[in-house]
């Protein structure tokens, strides 16, 4: 490739509305690159889907392309009516955690179970940030958050390693600190046969900054790097140790079947029995 | 479907998912639930035959959605459920009114609230058509009283779908659903099949307008947004100006009320000179013909308007009647939903009275209708 990468290229001419320091805007820089990359010029062979919250505007109405602003958590389910309809676009999915993990988790789990081709971006603010620095499913325990103000007393869930259970053919954790790793992971997961899953911790300093105690943004991204290891880091590590560490690295990469390839063989299995008859 | 027009003895629910087949749907995404199951379990055999897809999601919720997801590929796409489903499904309801996509619903009517009694009829359901996603909203449904218009008003369904851009009800009930009757297919040059009205390629705008806006479909190039949140012509998000949310919700309003004339469909029998009025929909009407026959016995002429759109409410019709009559009888398998709407619509013109039965799948029958019929006239008297 000769031009240069530009992000304004595959952007609408609308100022972005994040926050100062907030990482969807790092992801939408190293997803865009990543397309860039796989020689993709504009985004015409995809299709964003997304449900509620800061990081399902990041597609909407952002990227030049078809993008689909669903209710809350409720982006992969049309992403699955767009993908069995259209198995020659790229669907991408953009959620939060709380989007994703929290009121869409079902979804995301069948999803992954089917193997849909998809790919879904999770960007862990670890709060709900939209909505003021509420604690998500993500949020790391004892965080002090608007409803859990003498600290969350819930353990976090691992959402990677649930879609690797759950039968995902590409799983990932990246921060948005890790830039190269992420577009690399963002990469690999839009040419994954099935389903791949990319999540990116990145720094809310507005709603979980504040509400957490961080002095500012490069505060939590000190905070990042310094509590960030390696799966294989994680490994030698006790289970009580992990509890506020996020483990990087990718979780799964295999292939097997996908679900459009399931659905159409078994249309073209109806369409010989109706034959017969 | 052929140039002749066939005859079929079919279970409401078939002939529901045949019509479906016929109108063109092209995706069906459903999730088990009685009274409701065998629309899909038919279209599951069927559809695939064709070409087409059909797939069982997790919940109603994912399957609304990933029928929404589907239209927007430019298929006609459908889901059905019974109560508790629809309840859960109110949301994407009110999002595919917002996003103007156009799909279809079947609602089985079953006894609630809640589980209530799945398996046996209810009524219950009208409001929660008309009022059940949050916000302003308007509402197409059709509520069929025999297989025959199981099959006929699917049909319609899709094409006032694909006409106006929205999301359409099938308002059935567990009798009409689950009972065997004849169905006469007309020929298929005979079947009126609407599809939507796709943009030229100059086209940018695509929501909001009065008039019905061309639908794009994703990967054609259009780059189309589309939200839930408030959005202008062009599907840009407005989440705080007033006049952008103002222009945009009377619009989609519009496009359905400027067109109710056109959408209202009623039937009545008997009206001529008739002493009461019967407004009945669904199940209950099959009452009706034969309550009139009794009613000559007892020298009393009743005559009925049918509706067979509840949504939008057939208010000329009813109003019409109103002012022939003495008394107005509206029995529904519910605590009164039809019912408030007829006393609005009739206006203190004439009085109306309820005719109400819940539970154990039981109908009204002719006799009961005719005495409830009797003693109001003699309340007047």
């Amino acid at each position: 490739m000769t031009e240069a990468f530009t992000v304004r290229e595959y952007l609408r001419d609308i100022k972005l509305p994040f926050c100062a320091g907030c990482g969807c805007v790092t992801v939408i820089s190293h997803f865009l690159r990543a397309a860039y990359e796989l020689g993709h010029k504009d985004l015409s062979k995809f299709v964003f889907c997304s449900g509620i919250g800061c990081a399902a505007w990041i597609p909407s109405p952002h990227f030049k392309a078809d993008s689909i602003h669903t209710t809350h958590g409720r982006s992969i389910p049309a992403a699955t009516g767009i993908k069995l309809m259209r198995p020659d676009l790229n669907v991408v999915v953009f959620g939060g955690d709380g989007d994703i993990a929290g009121i869409g988790l079902s979804h995301l789990i069948h999803a992954a179970r089917r193997n849909l081709d998809i790919i879904v971006v999770m960007v862990n603010n670890m709060i709900y940030g939209m909505t003021g620095g509420q604690v998500a499913p993500t949020t790391p325990l004892e965080t002090k958050t608007t409803t859990t103000p003498y600290g969350s007393f819930e353990n976090p869930l691992d959402v990677p390693s649930l879609v690797v259970t759950a039968g995902a053919s590409y799983a990932a954790r990246w921060t948005t600190i890790h830039g190269e790793q992420l577009k690399e992971a963002l990469k690999k997961a839009l040419t994954t046969k099935g389903f791949a899953f990319v999540e990116a911790v990145s720094p809310c300093p507005t709603a979980f900054g504040k509400r957490a105690g961080f002095e500012d943004v490069a505060e939590i991204i000190r905070w990042l790097r310094e509590n960030s290891l390696s799966l294989e880091e994680a490994e030698k590590m006790a289970a009580e140790d992990l509890v506020k560490k996020i483990v990087v690295g990718e979780y799964v990469d295999r292939e097997s079947s996908t679900f459009t390839e399931a659905v159409y063989k078994t249309i073209q299995k109806a369409e010989k029995s109706a034959k017969k008859k | 479907m052929g140039k002749m027009s066939t005859t079929r003895f079919w279970q409401g629910n078939e002939a529901c998912a045949e019509a479906a087949i016929v109108a063109g749907c092209q995706f069906f995404a459903g999730y088990p639930i009685t009274p409701a199951s065998e629309i899909f379990e038919h279209l599951a055999r069927k559809l695939p035959q064709a070409g087409r897809i059909t797939i069982q999601m997790e919940d109603e919720i994912a399957s609304l959605g990933t029928v929404i997801g589907a239209s927007w590929t430019g298929a006609k796409a459908m889901t059905a459920t019974s109560g508790p489903g629809f309840s859960l499904m109110q949301e994407l309801i009110g999002y595919a009114f917002m996003t103007e996509t156009p799909c279809v619903v079947a609602d089985v009517q079953r006894a609630g609230p809640s589980t209530g009694q799945a398996t046996k009829c209810g009524q219950g359901d009208v409001m929660q058509v008309r009022w059940g996603t949050h916000g302003d909203y308007v509402s197409i449904a059709l509520s069929p009283n025999s297989v025959q218009e199981m099959f006929d008003l699917t049909i319609r369904a899709f094409n006032l779908a694909e006409t106006y851009r929205t999301p359409v009800v099938l308002l059935a009930d567990e009798i009409i659903a689950h009972m065997r009757e004849q169905v006469v297919i007309p020929p298929s040059n005979q079947i009126e099949i609407v599809n939507r009205k796709k943009p030229k390629p100059t086209d940018k705008t695509f929501f909001g307008s009065e008039n019905i806006a061309p639908m794009p479909s994703v990967g054609e190039g259009y780059n189309v947004p589309v939200t839930g949140s408030t959005h202008n012509e062009y599907g840009h998000r407005f989440t705080a100006d007033r006049t952008v949310h103002e222009k945009l919700v009377k619009n989609l309003f519009r496009k359905i009320r400027n067109n109710a004339e056109k959408i209202v469909d009623y039937e009545t029998y008997n009206i001529d000179d008739c002493d009461v009025g019967v407004v009945s929909f669904g199940c209950t009407s099959r009452a009706i013909y034969e309550t009139v026959e009794l009613a000559k016995e007892r020298d009393l002429t009743v005559g009925s308007v049918r509706l067979k759109t509840i949504w939008p409410f057939p208010e000329e019709a009813v109003r019409n009647i109103a002012q022939n009559v003495k008394v107005i009888v509206v029995p529904e398998l519910n605590m009164r939903e039809v019912f408030y709407e007829v006393e609005r619509v009739v206006h203190g013109a004439v009085p109306v009275v309820p005719v109400n039965k819940i539970g154990g799948g039981e109908m009204i029958t002719p006799e009961e209708l005719l005495e409830e019929i009797v003693r109001s006239v003699k309340k007047i008297d």
